[in-house]
Formats: structure tokens, sequence, C-alpha cells
């Protein structure tokens, strides 16, 4: 049933995605002493004596380059600052800053993503130490492409894959915001409110879940493409658990929920750039969460499901009227069309 | 308006307890099993399955969707004749769902791609829009939906349209959905749950002589998860009491008499005509075409249209494995299919229930495929 063809669905972050790296990608992978590419994890670990390399890249494309909350600067550190956080690395060391841009691309708009870029680094604490630039002719690609690469050192790696029955899943704040700020410029949707990406470096929130929760930290993941739905049904798949969801718990704005019921779009879908979904043994929840509250960025975090043994690789959603099974996204969610 | 969403008391977890509770209370009073009521709405579907609703019905009843998808039943024959007149140079307009609808070997969205003029529209007032942008084409509007979306083509035809402007009718009438069931002698369907807005168009009082016919009652209900549990309480409590009545629990927005301007012009375009639903039969009173005084605007009266030279005659052997009649009938469920969630899925869609978000197994697909919790853990 493989298509011959790479489709847009096939960037989205969902099932389709998943298939074509595991089909073309993953006869890259070889053994390493560590987390290497075939766990498909946010990043890489490679053991150096007592401690871990930690490795991740990570490229951006978005449209609008420009958004509510935030731009493709801010995305591409915090990105790649963010995968190396949910591996346990909160310390980044440097990161690396790949850049290739059409011609023809207004230079007013590279330095303000170059300020932009800036600003996050220095809000991460991550230094820019190298880079590339490549400039592609006229309708080679769209505009900009940024492709950030980050090490750190941790003393301990946290996987995805780490959840066993009755461990708690915390969620570090709203979902939605990001996907849904993006789309309405995107798409010109023209609905009124407060709608601003959530895109930020999440290393200080980390190092506050981590310091509080130790080794019962277990598995962080955090909800971009594909939204906290995607995410979930990875920890429940490589974990080898059930999760049951807890829709009442899941915070979302009032903008956001309203944006989503008229588009016809769940917001468990809708990619975040400043959230992680965190699994933490059961007797230190509540320990993680009062930490990740006293973070800025952590104000609205929530228990919001639980790791069963049933059911393995599956998330059922309690949706407070009922239970269902949870979908895995297939791809990036579209608005209704009526 | 910050908050006022988390507000809705039509999704009021306590409240949906409670009526839960009763429900469980009329069915173990009726005290056979299982009792089996269906509605004929996707959008019916689309709540019972979005927020769990099945998990949180008795065990003894089943909630079934009918044929309440006018896309699912829009038949591919209707399909080859919008993609032959695609073929055939015309500007063909339609609403999003029908885009992906099989037909016998081409749906609209294979016309776009070899190079035929498709285009998605959201209001029938677009599809006019474009003929008069393109003067010197055959602009078709492809138009389906039931008498809701058929009062939206009626109030254009009377207002006035380009002489290059033409309709394809593929509108289908309500009231038919439930004759079909009520009338197959396998069915056990013991009542019905009525769309809130068809009948906000119709009028509840439309169901009267159906429920005196079959000795059914039906029940009009909105599309809140709370509209519907109330909904499905009612009629288990009608069927306990054995009164084929007709009981409006979406009184917000129904009235006895319906909507009377709005079906005036339904009435001036349209004529109720019999016609086959796609997986299902040939239904007596299934079809709204235009009347014969606007032939000038039936695309059918128009064109000749040659629905040989898109592969109308043609087989679909995967097509033949599609159960989606039977499922729409009640006789099975989406996960009841061989082809659901395998070869069947929304990018690949089979069949028609498949394409639409008012399908049964869209819906069922999209949540989770698998919602018959009742008991898990």
């Amino acid at each position: 049933m493989a298509s011959d063809k790479v489709g847009m669905k096939h960037g989205a972050g969902g099932r389709a995605m998943r298939s074509l790296i595991e089909d073309v990608f993953l006869q890259l992978a070889t053994p390493v002493d560590g987390i290497g590419l075939s766990a498909l994890d946010d990043g890489a670990a490679i053991r150096l004596g007592d401690r871990w390399l930690v490795v991740t890249t990570d490229s951006h494309v978005v449209h609008p380059i420009f958004f509510p909350g935030g731009d493709i600067g801010r995305l591409s550190v915090c990105g790649t600052v963010n995968d190396l956080a949910m591996m346990g690395a909160t310390e980044p060391l440097a990161l690396t800053c790949a850049v290739i841009i059409e011609e023809g691309f207004a230079r007013a708009d590279l330095e303000r993503i170059r300020d932009s870029i800036l600003a996050a680094s220095r809000e991460a604490g991550a230094p820019i130490v190298t880079g590339d630039t490549k400039v592609m002719g006229r309708g080679e690609l769209d505009g900009i492409i940024l492709n950030t690469a980050g090490v750190a050192l941790a003393d301990r790696v946290v996987s995805d894959a780490g959840l066993r029955a009755g461990d708690r899943i915390i969620l570090t704040g709203t979902v939605g915001d990001h996907g849904m700020a993006v789309m309405m410029k995107r798409h010109d949707l023209g609905l009124q409110g407060d709608l601003r990406s959530d895109v930020a470096p999440l290393n200080g929130l980390v190092r506050e879940a981590l310091r509080a929760g130790g080794g019962d930290v277990v598995a962080m993941k955090d909800p971009t493409r594909g939204g906290l739905a995607s995410v979930l049904h990875e920890m429940a798949d490589k974990g080898k658990v059930g999760i049951v969801l807890d829709e009442t718990a899941v915070p979302v704005s009032p903008e956001v929920r309203a944006a989503c019921e008229v588009l016809g779009i769940d917001p468990l879908v809708v990619a975040n750039e400043g959230k992680a979904v965190i699994g933490v043994r059961p007797g230190a929840a509540d320990r993680v969460l009062a930490a990740l509250r006293s973070h800025a960025l952590g104000r609205r975090a929530a228990i919001v499901g639980t790791a069963i043994a049933e059911r393995p690789g599956q998330v059922i959603l309690d949706t407070g009227l009922g239970r269902r099974m949870l979908a895995e996204p297939e791809g990036e969610p579209l608005p209704r069309i009526c | 308006m910050a908050g006022s969403f988390e507000e809705l008391k039509f999704r009021d977890p306590a409240r949906a307890r409670a009526l839960t509770d009763a429900l469980q209370r009329e069915v173990d009073l009726i005290g056979r099993k299982p009792v089996s009521v269906m509605h004929v709405c996707g959008s019916h579907e689309q709540a019972i399955a979005r927020f769990g609703l099945r998990a949180a019905f008795p065990r003894e009843l089943d909630v079934i969707m009918g044929p309440g998808c006018p896309v699912c039943v829009t038949d591919t024959p209707e399909v080859d004749e919008a993609v032959a007149l695609a073929a055939q140079g015309a500007r063909v307009c339609t609403y999003g769902d029908m885009l992906r609808l099989p037909g016998t070997s081409r749906s609209l969205a294979d016309a776009q791609a070899d190079g035929g003029k498709v285009e998605v529209i959201y209001s029938v007032v677009q599809a006019v829009e474009l003929a008069q942008k393109h003067p010197a084409e055959q602009v078709v509007f492809f138009a389906s939906g039931f008498e809701t979306t058929a009062v939206a083509t009626a109030a254009v035809v009377l207002a006035g349209v380009p002489e290059n402007f033409s309709i394809l009718s593929s509108h289908k009438y309500v009231p038919a959905a439930m004759d079909v069931v009520a009338e197959m002698k396998e069915t056990s369907i013991e009542g019905f749950i009525a769309a809130g807005h068809a009948a906000a168009i119709t009028g509840w009082g439309i169901f009267e002589p159906f429920a005196a016919r079959t000795h059914r009652p039906v029940v009009v209900a909105g599309f809140e998860p709370l509209d519907v549990l109330a909904a499905v309480l009612e009629l288990t409590r009608l069927i306990r009491l054995g009164r084929a009545e007709v009981v409006n629990c979406y009184p917000r927005c129904v009235s006895r008499d319906g909507n009377r301007p709005a079906l005036d012009k339904l009435w001036k375009v349209f004529d109720v005509v019999g016609g086959v639903w796609r997986g299902i039969a040939m239904v007596p009173r299934g079809n709204l075409d235009l009347k014969p005084e606007w032939d000038r605007l039936n695309a059918r009266r128009r064109f000749r249209i040659d629905t040989a030279a898109v592969g109308g005659s043609d087989r679909n052997l995967l097509a033949e494995q599609c159960i989606c009649g039977t499922i729409m009938t009640g006789l099975a469920k989406p996960s009841d299919c061989a082809l659901f969630g395998k070869e069947c899925r929304p990018e690949t869609p089979v069949g028609a229930c498949m394409v639409s978000s008012e399908g049964s197994c869209k819906i069922w697909h999209v949540y989770g495929g698998h919602p018959d919790l009742r008991g898990a853990a």
C-alpha cells in the first residue's frame, strides 16, 4: 500500500510520517552505546565516560514565517533546545544554525529573523557557535529554511519509552496555541481573539521538573506536530502500556477552544512549541507538578492521564461524558469545509 | 467572552450522568435486549462518537446510525454524471465532501487531477458567482444535501441565475431515510431520533404520519451531547410505554410547522421523486429534483451526459466488497466491514461512508475506530 511518492502528510508528524521514517531512514541506524537512530527519540545520547553527549537536529519550514507569538527564528532555536531538554539535557552547550534562502528574500526580514534567533538563544542560554548560508534560485524553495543542531552533556538521559502501568502523565500547560495561531494566519481565517503561539525554550522548565522528580521522571516528549494525541500514542507504543487521557483535565485556552470548535479541529492533534508531556512515577507526580507550576512556563501544568497495563500502545480518551479510543493523527489537521 | 465555553451546560458531566442513570432504568424496565433505536444524522453520530457516549449507554441499548448522510447515499451514477460533465468541459462546482466520493471508476477529485474544471464551494452563491465570472463557460452546480441545503439552492434559483448556470441535483429528502429502514423486514429498530436541523425547516409535524403508519415513536433531537442523551431517554420511555408518538426535544430550534417561508421556496423549485440510494435500494420518495418548469436549469435536460465515456459501465471489485448499504440500514457496524481502516481509510475511501464527515465509517475512524468501551478499563 506504500505510495511511490512522498506527500505532505509524510511530514506532518502523524502515523504517515512515522511509517515513512521506519520504511526509508531506519536503514541508516547502526548500534551505538546509548540512544541512537533506531530509538526514533527526540535526539541521540552517546556515552562519554560517566556522562552522556546528547545531540539533536531540526529543520524548520513554517508559513507564515512571522506569526503571532513568534517567527521561524525563535522556532528553530526552541525546537532544538526543546529536543535536547526532552532527553534530559537542560544545559545546552552550543547550537549550530544553517540557513537556506530563496533569491529575492527581503534582507530586512532576514535581519528580523536573526534578531529573533539571538533573543531566543540568550533566553535558553544556548549560544550559536557555527553556521552555514546558502542561497537558491527563485522558486527553488519557498522563502527560507532554517536548520539548527544542538549538543549538551547530561548526567542522566530520559527517553520517551520509560512509562509503566500506574505512571502519571503531566502536561506542562495549554495545548493547541501554536498550531491554531499559525493556522489562523496561514488561512487568513479572520476569527478574532488573542491566538498566540506558545513557542518557548523549555530547558528551564524541564530543569525544575528533573530537580523535583529526579529518577522518577521516566519519559518526556514535546507535543509538536501531531499534538498531544500523537505524543501519547508514541509513549504508549514505546512503553508498551495503555494510556487513559482525562480530556476534562487537559488545559485549553478559551480562544483555542472556540477556534477549534468553529473549524471542527480537535485541540489534541494541534501542534505546540512550548509544552512538554512528562511521565512520572505515581509517588512523584504531585512534587513534579508543584515544581512545574512554580515556573513561569508551567503555571497551567496539570496531571492529565495515567498509564495502564491494558491495551498496550493505545490511548483511551475519557471525555467526562463517556469514553472512546483516541485515534493517532494521520497528518496535519485541516479546517472543516462544511 | 473568555471562559463562556467552559460553562456550556449542554456538555455538563453531572447532568449527563443523571440522564444515563435514568436511561439505564428505562432500559431495565423494558426488560429485553437489545433495544435498538436509530438516528439518521451524521451530526448525531459525531456527538455520540466524539464524546464517547456509547460507553455511557446501557449495555442493552443499541443506538445505530441510519442513512443520515446525504453524501453517502448519493449514487455512483450521479457521481458519474458530474465526472462526465467535467470531462465534457463544464465547470463543475460542488461541496467539499463530494470531491472524493467514488463514482463507478472515477471521482470528481480524479476528474480535477485530469485537468477538469472542478471547484469546491462553500455556498451555492459562490457557484452563481463563478457562472457570472466565466460567461463563456457552462457552470454546473452538483447539488447535494437534504432539504436543509436544498432550501438554499431553491432560494438562489428563485432569485434568478445566469444563462450559463445549471443544476445537477443530488438533493435527498429526509423523511425517506426513516421510511427505508422502517419498511425493511429484517430491521429491529424500535424508534427513531430525527435530526433537529432538518426538522427546523420541515417542522416536527411531518413525522406524525410516519409514527402512525410504522407504529414507532420519533424524537426530534439537537446536537450537543446532552441533547442526544435526553432524546434517547425520551425515546426509550416512549418505547417502554408502547406509544408511537412524536416528541420534540429540541424546542429551542424546532416548531411543529417548521420554517414556512423556507418550505414555500423549497416546493416552488423541487419535487420529491424516486431514486436509487447508494448501496441501499430504490427509494420511492428519496430524491429532490427540479420541477419541470425549471427544466432549463436542469443539467440532466440541458446536456447529453455520456457516463460510459468516464467508465460508468466498468466494474470495481474493491467497491463490491464495501458494505456501506448494510451499515446505513443498521444491519452492520462500520467495524464489521473487512475493508474498514485497512483498504478503506479517509485518504483512500472505497465506500461513500468513509468520505463525508457525516458518514458513519469516517466518524468511527476519526474517533478511534472501535468506540464501544462499555465496561472497559
